[in-house]
């Protein structure tokens, strides 16, 4: 099991077990799916559209499925043209962030095939894509599970072969690993 | 966004403070139960380049209160500020300083 992420000698790295990988990148796999899914037009705009003119332009409604409303929330609250504006001309931008920051970790990741372990060092850059990504991956599982304020007992009350109690322990390590990764940097140098 | 050095931002006021008629608009962080106050805190440093007290402070404004005003200026610099936290997994709208 991995230790997490520490600052060792002014390089943010962490070690990683094969099967953590493993972990990592179906999870990141699923997301890039999840969140490229939906994002593709349905169908091309007719040519004397002004999105034909302007490239595809964002959906204005907030999409159904549970985990990407809150990947991509509504920015008013009490105006729905303002909201479904915002939405058009920032979700595909917002979308495609996401999937490059997601494809950055997978880069960062390794390749467990060659060693049961891997250690991950992390540029800036790279720091900031593997923070929001956890952040990402940890909204969708929670999301999904239905995670609220102070609920842990909810989940560990479960039984040992519920398959909800095994994603919230995957729920509860991405957070772990991310808070490790949140001290990994703000400790003075 | 000022991200200088620690008299810059001493000088900085409050968000309390800092509601202008000029720049009517705010933007505001909602509580959710998923996101880590630490990682919540490190964005409002690293986007809005706050002091850590004063991204400590608004973290728990958030936690506690259940949202809170993080930054105000024109709407057009809302809008920017919103979808900048979200592209954080920030839970954030925008709305005119009167009615939040």
């Amino acid at each position: 099991m991995t230790t997490g992420f520490a600052d060792r000698h002014g390089v943010v790295a962490a070690t990683f077990a094969a099967e953590e990988i493993h972990i990592l990148r179906g999870l990141i796999g699923e997301l890039i799916e999840l969140i490229r899914d939906e994002a593709a037009p349905t169908s091309e705009p007719p040519e004397d559209t002004l999105a034909a003119l302007v490239g595809h332009l964002g959906p204005s409604e907030p999409p159904d499925d549970a985990v990407l409303a809150r990947l991509f929330p509504s920015a008013y609250t009490d105006d729905d043209e303002a909201a479904a504006e915002f939405r058009r001309f920032t979700e595909h931008g917002l979308r495609d962030g996401k999937v490059k920051n997601a494809e950055t970790v997978l880069e960062t990741l390794g390749d467990p095939r060659f060693s049961d372990r891997v250690t991950v060092s992390l540029k800036p850059d790279e720091v900031e894509a593997w923070l929001r990504t956890l952040t990402d991956l940890r909204l969708a599982l929670g999301t999904r599970l239905g995670v609220e304020q102070d609920d842990e007992e909810r989940w560990e009350k479960l039984p040992e072969n519920d398959r909800r109690r095994q994603v919230y322990g995957v729920y509860i390590w991405l957070g772990w690993l991310q808070e490790s990764l949140v001290n990994a940097i703000s400790r003075p140098k | 966004m000022v991200t200088g050095t620690a008299p810059v931002e001493l000088e900085r006021p409050d968000v309390e403070d800092v509601v202008r008629p000029d720049v009517p608009w705010v933007t505001i962080v909602w509580n959710d139960p998923i996101n880590l106050m630490s990682y919540v805190t490190y964005v409002f440093q690293t986007y809005f380049g706050y002091p850590r007290k004063k991204a400590e402070k608004l973290m728990m404004d958030v936690h506690v209160r259940g949202k809170a005003v993080v930054s105000t200026g024109t709407r057009e610099e809302m809008e920017r500020d919103v979808e900048a936290m979200h592209s954080y997994g920030l839970w954030a709208t925008l709305q005119k300083s009167d009615s939040a």
